[in-house]
């Protein structure tokens, strides 16, 4: 089973009435890596996510984890995996320890590895002052550590993590991706969904981008970034500096057309990458009499891969609106 | 926070090769477990089964009770009793609708979902939990009417079968909770439904006040509703006063296999649909 991919998915289609929430999804995530779905809001993401771990059973199309198919080998997939969703799924008023407890049984340990489990965990998650307590007086950064930890508790070879930072505080935040970054040092394959370009650049290995409920582009986040215009030279002018003489003395160094913005204050200079560019940019510009400012080489975000992909920038949270719009029209 | 190393589970920590009985009973009792620890821990949400009770008990033996004439001139302490054991017991469903809810809703039913357990043990241990809570309902009922004055005049087989048709009857009701639960949203929903139907329920029954009190065109409901075949079984087998017994309709004629053929019949109509909205919602 080593050669099978961790989640494998071919032509995944699953409607609710007339919306496709997932619309021919194709994916292959190879095993211990960190793969990001990135998509706004109503992408489908988490719908795939809940076909993925079995919640949900797709219309058409067919999809695996490790070789298993999630419909007809649906035990085999649930012993293997681990998902983390978007609310912490606990018991309120068990405490942690009894959340872990009952979850490691649940996921076929023995009573007593449930417990040694369990411990291990709290540990590991800095939760074992808090064992005893019922988890409805903990915070939301320990609830969503909890979580994890119950998801991890059976020992999963793949890790669904469906959006793990929405909704927490930038402390609560750091904790997480430092989790899922120890978790990625251990062999685990994680699944992560996220909205945030920013969590999927930094902690995924490739990325897909997923828009009305199919894929609209994968590779790593280097190969998505020059997929979109790569590097350009963001050159500020100094007050009173010559415009066009500017241009002409950069011009030799573009490798495309040259953008000055409308005050004539900055030049955007779009450039293949080379050892020196940049000092030998500001000598043209010196030797041109253009005094400069600042010279900064600006490589494309994933946000600017995103806008030009989907022609939107990713919604807010809230926003869910023009999404389901989106998923109808795919 | 100490380092995340590779692991694998330990095959002498894993019981995959056990039966699926086997791990069905451990599914069961693990979940079963849990809703008893939530009971140690939080004691009021017994509320409805122990308070509840106690309070209705003695608001009808002292307050009400006074102006409730028995046609036959019985004890209104003892005739109460056996309508408080509908009462406290048919009173645990919106419970259980109220605990399926906020599963389905915290989403930890989704996380049961995603581990190789069995789905219906969900159900089947809430069950167990409810019939539980059902006996703990039931002894106070019988705790606080000794106290007030209730007494037995009948055998042990006779209370064993009144306690065994109540329980019954208890159970029907469970099923009810379970539709409610799976149909409904939220805990806050489940709880209204709940009030709604089981406070005319109680109280156009003869479960506190007797039939022939009531308007004319009241009495044929107050004879077929289900909590006035428990309360007069229940009467009848302790030997309390029953004036239903005067009534000449069917279930107020034969109260016990009245109260089978409801129990039977509410089971028949709401395992079902309960079992369907659970495939639905919870086997997907």
């Amino acid at each position: 089973m080593s050669e099978a991919p961790a989640i494998l998915a071919e032509g995944l289609v699953k409607t609710y009435g007339k919306t496709a929430a997932l619309a021919g999804l194709d994916l292959t995530v190879p095993a211990g890596t960190v793969y990001g779905l990135l998509g706004p809001n109503g992408a489908g993401k988490t719908t795939a996510v809940r076909v993925f771990s079995t919640l949900l059973r797709p219309n058409r199309g067919r999809a695996q984890v490790l070789g298993h198919d999630v419909v007809t080998e649906a035990t085999q997939v649930r012993r293997m995996i681990g998902l983390t969703g978007q609310y912490a799924a606990l018991d309120e008023y068990l405490t942690g320890r009894a959340n872990l407890v009952m979850i490691g049984q649940l996921s076929r340990l023995t009573a007593n590895a449930a417990r040694r489990r369990a411990d291990e965990m709290l540990e590991r998650f800095d939760l074992t002052e808090a064992a005893g307590r019922a988890v409805k007086t903990y915070s939301g950064g320990m609830r969503r550590r909890l979580d994890l930890a119950a998801s991890l508790i059976g020992y999963p070879s793949v890790l669904f993590l469906d959006e793990p930072t929405t909704g927490l505080d930038p402390n609560a935040r750091a904790m997480t991706w430092e989790i899922v970054r120890g978790l990625a040092d251990s062999g685990t394959t994680l699944l992560l969904t996220t909205q945030y370009l920013d969590e999927a650049d930094q902690l995924a290995g490739r990325i897909a981008v997923i828009d009305g409920g199919t894929v609209i582009a994968e590779g790593t986040p280097d190969q998505l970034k020059s997929s979109v215009g790569g590097e350009h030279l963001e050159v500020a002018l100094a007050r009173g500096a010559d415009v066009e003489a500017a241009i002409v003395a950069v011009r030799p160094y573009a490798a495309g057309r040259v953008q000055a913005d409308e005050d004539g204050r900055r030049l955007s200079v779009p450039v293949v990458t080379a050892e020196g560019l940049t000092t030998q940019v500001v000598r043209a510009l010196d030797r041109a009499g253009v005094p400069v400012n600042d010279v900064t080489m600006q490589r494309a975000s994933l946000d600017d891969v995103f806008l030009s992909l989907t022609g939107h920038v990713p919604a807010p949270a809230e926003d869910t609106s023009d999404d389901e719009e989106r998923s109808v029209a795919a | 926070m100490t380092a995340i190393t590779a692991e694998l589970v330990p095959e002498r920590d894993v019981t995959y090769e056990r039966s699926s009985v086997s791990h069905f009973a451990t599914d069961v009792w693990v979940l079963t477990k849990r809703s008893i620890a939530r009971i140690r821990r939080e004691p009021e949400t017994l509320a409805d089964v122990t308070i509840m009770p106690v309070i209705f008990i003695l608001m009808f033996a002292y307050v009400f009770g006074g102006a409730i004439l028995l046609p036959g001139h019985g004890s209104y302490h003892e005739y109460l009793i056996g309508g408080m054991l509908g009462m406290g017991l048919a009173q645990t469903a919106p419970g259980v609708a109220v605990a399926l809810v906020t599963d389905m809703s915290t989403g930890l039913m989704d996380r049961f979902r995603s581990l190789p357990m069995s789905r219906w043990a969900v159900l089947v241990a809430r069950s167990i939990a409810e019939l539980l809570t059902q006996l703990i309902g039931a002894a106070v009922v019988v705790c606080v009417g000794l106290a007030i004055g209730w007494r037995v005049h009948t055998g042990a087989a006779d209370v064993a079968e009144a306690l065994a048709l109540a329980l019954l009857f208890g159970y029907a009701f469970t099923w009810v909770g379970v539709c409610l639960g799976m149909v409904l949203r939220s805990p806050e929903a489940a709880q209204a439904t709940g009030f709604i139907i089981f406070l005319p329920l109680t109280f156009v029954s003869s479960a506190f006040v007797p039939i022939q009190g009531m308007p004319g065109w009241l009495q044929p409901v107050a004879e077929w509703n289900p909590m006035s075949a428990l309360a007069a079984a229940s009467r009848q087998l302790f030997g309390n006063p029953n004036p239903a017994a005067s009534v000449h309709s069917w279930p107020m004629q034969h109260p016990e296999l009245a109260v089978v053929c409801w129990s039977v019949a509410i089971i028949l109509v709401f395992a079902p649909l309960a079992v369907r909205q659970f495939r639905r919602k919870v086997l997907g």
